[in-house]
């Protein structure tokens, strides 16, 4: 009746993940409760949960993205302190079962739900802004990816209460990942709730292209666009195509583990290698979807602060395109020790390192952007300047192990370890927060304290350098990735200066934490009245902070590069045009309706519960089918109301 | 009926001529290869050339007649994610192709008998 | 910096420039050809689904295992016959596509169920096919080479159904509707998915069939 899914299922006997678990369901009881108490439950559903709304759908993004930082960080104190404990045959509070999954869960959490709705979240937000449209194109399939994004989330969350999560590594190499050497649930919870997330992902990635291709201003060209915009646009290309790759790879995987095939199977023909070469065609394009849209946050934050338009719009666009194009040939550099020969390695070795060069012309571009510019340091900027400095050390260190024969040597070593996490911090998450800074004020109409920011971003520079790179001098002794305990006591004195280091990030996020939380409480003394707080230079900051949920009340003409700053520069008036009535999309509850559904086909899956799967799908497909035959899915704003709307937001720009 | 006609025009519509043309090139191009296997006569070389080459031309006729695809303005964007599409699929089959089969590469010969 | 500056429309030289008259019938086809772009770049990132299934099973294309071979196993004649179903199919639908732009609606609905019922043909051979495998041993978890095989084909044949389901919602909503912009833009989208089909079939009898039975 309920598969293999029993009491025994909840971990019980175990007291930090009972823990884990308490606090999580504190925290959710927790916020049920106040929303009962408040009586915003319709609210909550109407304004937020069945929203088409672009604007709102980021915000739902990045909260998410938030509460899995702090789980996906959990997972790494935990380890830091680990194996600041474990050394000279000390075990440590953490058994290598426990810990394998931890550092399954800190990769897959991290990457698959923190940092991509963080970028899905940023690109919800500020892509339609940008390009001066009322909408993404397609404002429904916008709500569905999400839900399936948190139908996700819902499983991974729930694995860590209801059976197990995979102990394979982020990324599940058979044969450890294959029935044989994990019957457990883990690894069915890890396949499942990927691929479902991984279809909102892909259909958000066809939303973005068809949004900046065809949404656009008029006159707004592909070479007027922000180059934010291009960042997306690049980016959502890579996700097209490399999530199906994916997605096709993890299925063959389940197809291994339920229908008994033999795709990577030791036996009757599988070959292991393919799914390594298969999930990197994917991985490797992964990183550059993550990077490209945190280099277009930089190129932004770095022309406004410095009140000067962007060095080499041109170059920088090239640059992004071939980064894009040439980060799908580049991904046998994660199994150069797999075997394939010199000739092999030496190819995918020489385009490891070309892709280096659009990067730093970049890197120059941003410098040329400052020299000479009028630069005021808020915290946006802070973080610009850090991942200027940390990024081109991880890059290096990535050029480094680019030469086949080196990488022989710290492949899979902590090096690695500390490499990915130089560029993917320092760049990714670095980009990422300091655009959540920076067109904070225009979501919500008041900025984040600054100070505290300051704050957020020393601890996390600081505590960084401290946690990553004595793993670079560890790695280079020959210190191994993922193990739990180690016998080598010259590891021992880096291994406790990473645990530091952890700590300071500890405080880097409790400081970003407390900025949130702070600033919404003093939001008078931030509030953004003028709808462009930075001296903005694109078409975001034409309009008032918070936008008015149509965004533009008539549809701005663009003429050049940097819109709003030229229109701004000629001192440009609002047209007096009457104002027409604006054609919107109605919320619908499908998307949530289909996430439930999803989230319940992907449980049922995990557990063999097979009726309960089956119904899982029916109802996804019929949900689908039943919105397909709603013809009342959009309405007209008339005139007045846009007339009113404006006359209030302009009453309180007029200052 | 214009706004229809509008949205066909610009994703590219046909004629009956263009589906019957397509139909018959299509019917052609597949008989070929089946008749080379079929009949087993010819090398295998020439057969999986054969096969290789009716199935690439066959692909074309369908985008030609039956997906309307060409150069002009309101078809561009479809051309190029399409051509895009091709190179990744180029460099995902191909690459994969090639990681793979050398991946025996730095393994001692195996022994005979 | 002035407050006021919303502005991105300028008066400047002797023409005077108007926003964009934002009428709702424009609005309307520009939302279909939207639409029809935006399925075309899902298709293609299905095409990269498919090249992922072709990749493996061109890989595994000889990991019999001791099992039987495609030789051994594909009939031919059999496979031609399905194609000839899809071809024709494709064919039908092109018919059904005519009588769109012609405003048709019996037309319409007419040759999609001759295509409706082609594509039935073609997913009943197949199934026809997997069953008298499967009942050979020779199924999926026999090796490597089936394991491919079966999911490269099998996999076309879920999209041939889903676009079959989707046939029959088209029309009951052509039924229900008649020929309105909505169900027009979705009409061309599953012409776009169907002919896509059909183009992975002829992969899928070259690569997988005719080549594998050599």
């Amino acid at each position: 009746m309920l598969g293999k899914l029993t009491l025994s299922a909840i971990p019980f006997d175990q007291p930090i993940i009972m823990g884990a678990v308490g606090f999580m369901v504190l925290v959710g009881l927790s916020v049920m409760f106040v929303l009962t108490f408040l009586g915003r439950w319709k609210w909550l559903w109407t304004e937020w949960l069945t929203s088409v709304d672009h604007k709102k759908i980021g915000v739902m993004y990045i909260m998410l993205a938030i509460v899995m930082l702090l789980r996906g960080f959990s997972d790494a104190i935990m380890m830091r302190t680990q194996l600041a404990l474990a050394s000279g045959g000390a075990p440590g509070y953490l058994p290598p079962e426990h810990y394998d999954q931890i550092f399954t869960a800190h990769g897959v959490i991290m990457i698959f739900f923190m940092a991509m709705p963080f970028l899905i979240g940023l690109m919800n937000i500020v892509v339609p802004l940008q390009i001066g449209a009322r909408d993404v194109a397609f404002p429904f399939l916008n709500s569905l990816s999400f839900w399936l994004t948190v139908a996700g989330f819902g499983l991974v969350n729930v694995s860590l209460g209801v059976g197990e999560f995979a102990r394979t590594g982020w990324l599940a190499y058979p044969p450890l990942s294959e029935l044989q050497y994990s019957p457990g649930v883990g690894v069915d919870y890890y396949i499942w709730s990927l691929q479902i997330s991984g279809v909102g992902t892909t259909l958000a990635g066809v939303n973005f292209i068809a949004t900046i291709l065809n949404n656009r201003a008029p006159g707004m060209t592909l070479m007027r666009m922000p180059i934010f915009t291009w960042a997306a646009l690049c980016s959502n290309i890579m996700i097209v195509a490399a999530f199906p790759i994916l997605t096709v790879t993890l299925a063959l995987l389940s197809l291994d583990r339920y229908l008994g095939m033999h795709f990577f199977t030791n036996d009757l023909g599988g070959n292991q290698m393919m799914y390594v070469n298969l999930i990197w065609a994917w991985g490797h394009p992964e990183v550059y979807i993550l990077v490209l849209p945190a280099f277009g946050i930089f190129s932004e934050i770095i022309a406004t602060f410095s009140s000067k338009r962007l060095f080499g719009y041109a170059p920088m666009v090239f640059a992004t395109i071939a980064i894009a194009v040439l980060g799908f040939v580049t991904w046998l550099h994660h199994f150069f020790t797999m075997g394939a020969g010199a000739n092999v390695n030496a190819f995918f070795g020489i385009t490891t390192m070309i892709i280096s060069i659009p990067t730093g012309v970049k890197v120059f571009n941003w410098l040329f952007t400052m020299y000479r510019g009028r630069i005021r340091f808020p915290s946006p900027v802070l973080w610009t300047i850090g991942f200027m400095v940390t990024f081109v050390i991880g890059g290096m260190t990535g050029v480094l192990m680019a030469v086949p024969p080196a990488d022989f040597v710290l492949h899979n070593s902590l090096f690695l370890v500390a490499h990915f996490h130089n560029v993917i911090i320092g760049g990714v998450l670095f980009g990422y927060l300091a655009g959540l800074t920076y067109w904070f004020p225009k979501v919500f109409g008041f900025r984040l304290n600054d100070t505290l920011g300051k704050c957020s971003f020393w601890c996390w520079l600081v505590g960084f350098y401290l946690a990553f790179m004595p793993l670079y001098i560890v790695g280079l002794m020959g210190m191994t990735r993922r193990i739990n305990h180690y016998d080598n006591p010259d590891w021992y004195p880096f291994l406790v200066v990473a645990a530091i280091g952890a700590v300071v990030i500890l405080f880097g996020i409790l400081f970003f934490v407390l900025q949130i939380g702070f600033s919404i409480v003093q939001r008078e003394k931030t509030r953004d009245l003028t709808g462009d707080p930075w001296g903005g230079r694109t078409l975001e900051w034409s309009i008032s902070s918070p936008p008015p949920f149509y965004n533009f009340a008539n549809i701005p003409v663009v003429y050049g590069r940097d819109a709003f700053w030229e229109a701004k520069r000629k001192g440009l008036k609002q047209p007096s045009t009457a104002l027409r009535r604006i054609h919107m999309p109605r919320n619908t509850a499908t998307g949530p309706i289909v996430g439930a559904f999803s989230l319940m086909l992907g449980f049922a899956l995990v557990w063999h519960i097979w009726w309960m799967a089956l119904v899982g799908l029916v109802g996804i497909v019929l949900s689908i089918i039943v919105h397909s035959f709603n013809e009342n899915r959009a309405y007209y704003v008339q005139a007045e109301d846009v007339a009113r709307i404006e006359r209030l937001s302009s009453r309180l720009l007029a200052h | 009926m214009t706004t229809i006609q509008d949205a066909n025009n610009r994703a590219g519509h046909g004629s009956f001529g263009s589906y019957i043309t397509g139909l018959i090139l299509a019917l052609a191009l597949t008989a070929v290869p089946f008749w080379m296997v079929m009949g087993g006569s010819m090398s295998t070389r020439t057969t999986l050339v054969g096969i290789a080459a009716a199935a690439v031309v066959q692909i074309v006729v369908h985008l030609v007649f039956f997906l309307h695809m060409n150069g002009s303005s309101g078809q561009r964007w479809n051309l190029v994610a399409f051509l895009f599409a091709v190179l990744m699929v180029v460099i995902l089959v191909g690459g994969s192709f090639w990681i793979m089969n050398h991946l025996n590469h730095n393994m001692m010969p195996m022994m005979m008998g | 910096m002035s407050a006021d500056a919303l502005a991105i429309e300028p008066n400047v030289g002797s023409r005077a420039l108007t926003p964009l008259q934002v009428r709702p019938e424009v609005e309307h086809s520009e939302a279909g050809s939207t639409t029809v772009l935006g399925f075309w770049i899902y298709l293609m990132s299905d095409c990269l689904l498919f090249a992922a299934l072709f990749a493996t099973n061109s890989v595994l294309a000889n990991e019999t295992a001791g099992g039987p071979t495609g030789r051994a196993l594909f009939s031919i004649p059999y496979v031609l016959a399905e194609t000839f179903c899809l071809l024709l199919s494709s064919f039908t639908y092109g018919m059904a596509m005519l009588a769109l732009n012609t405003g048709r609606r019996s037309g319409v609905l007419g040759w999609l169920a001759a295509t409706f019922l082609l594509g039935l043909c073609f997913i009943g051979m197949e199934i026809n096919e997997f069953h008298r495998m499967i009942g050979e041993g020779a199924g999926p978890d026999r090796s490597a080479f089936l394991s491919s095989f079966f999911t490269l084909v099998g996999t076309h044949g879920l999209h041939v159904t889903s676009g079959l389901i989707w046939m029959a919602v088209m029309m009951t909503q052509v039924a229900l509707r008649g020929l309105s912009a909505t169900n027009s833009t979705r009409l061309m989208c599953l012409s776009l998915f169907w002919h896509f089909l059909d183009i992975v079939w002829i992969g899928v009898f070259s690569v997988v069939y005719l080549m594998g039975s050599m």
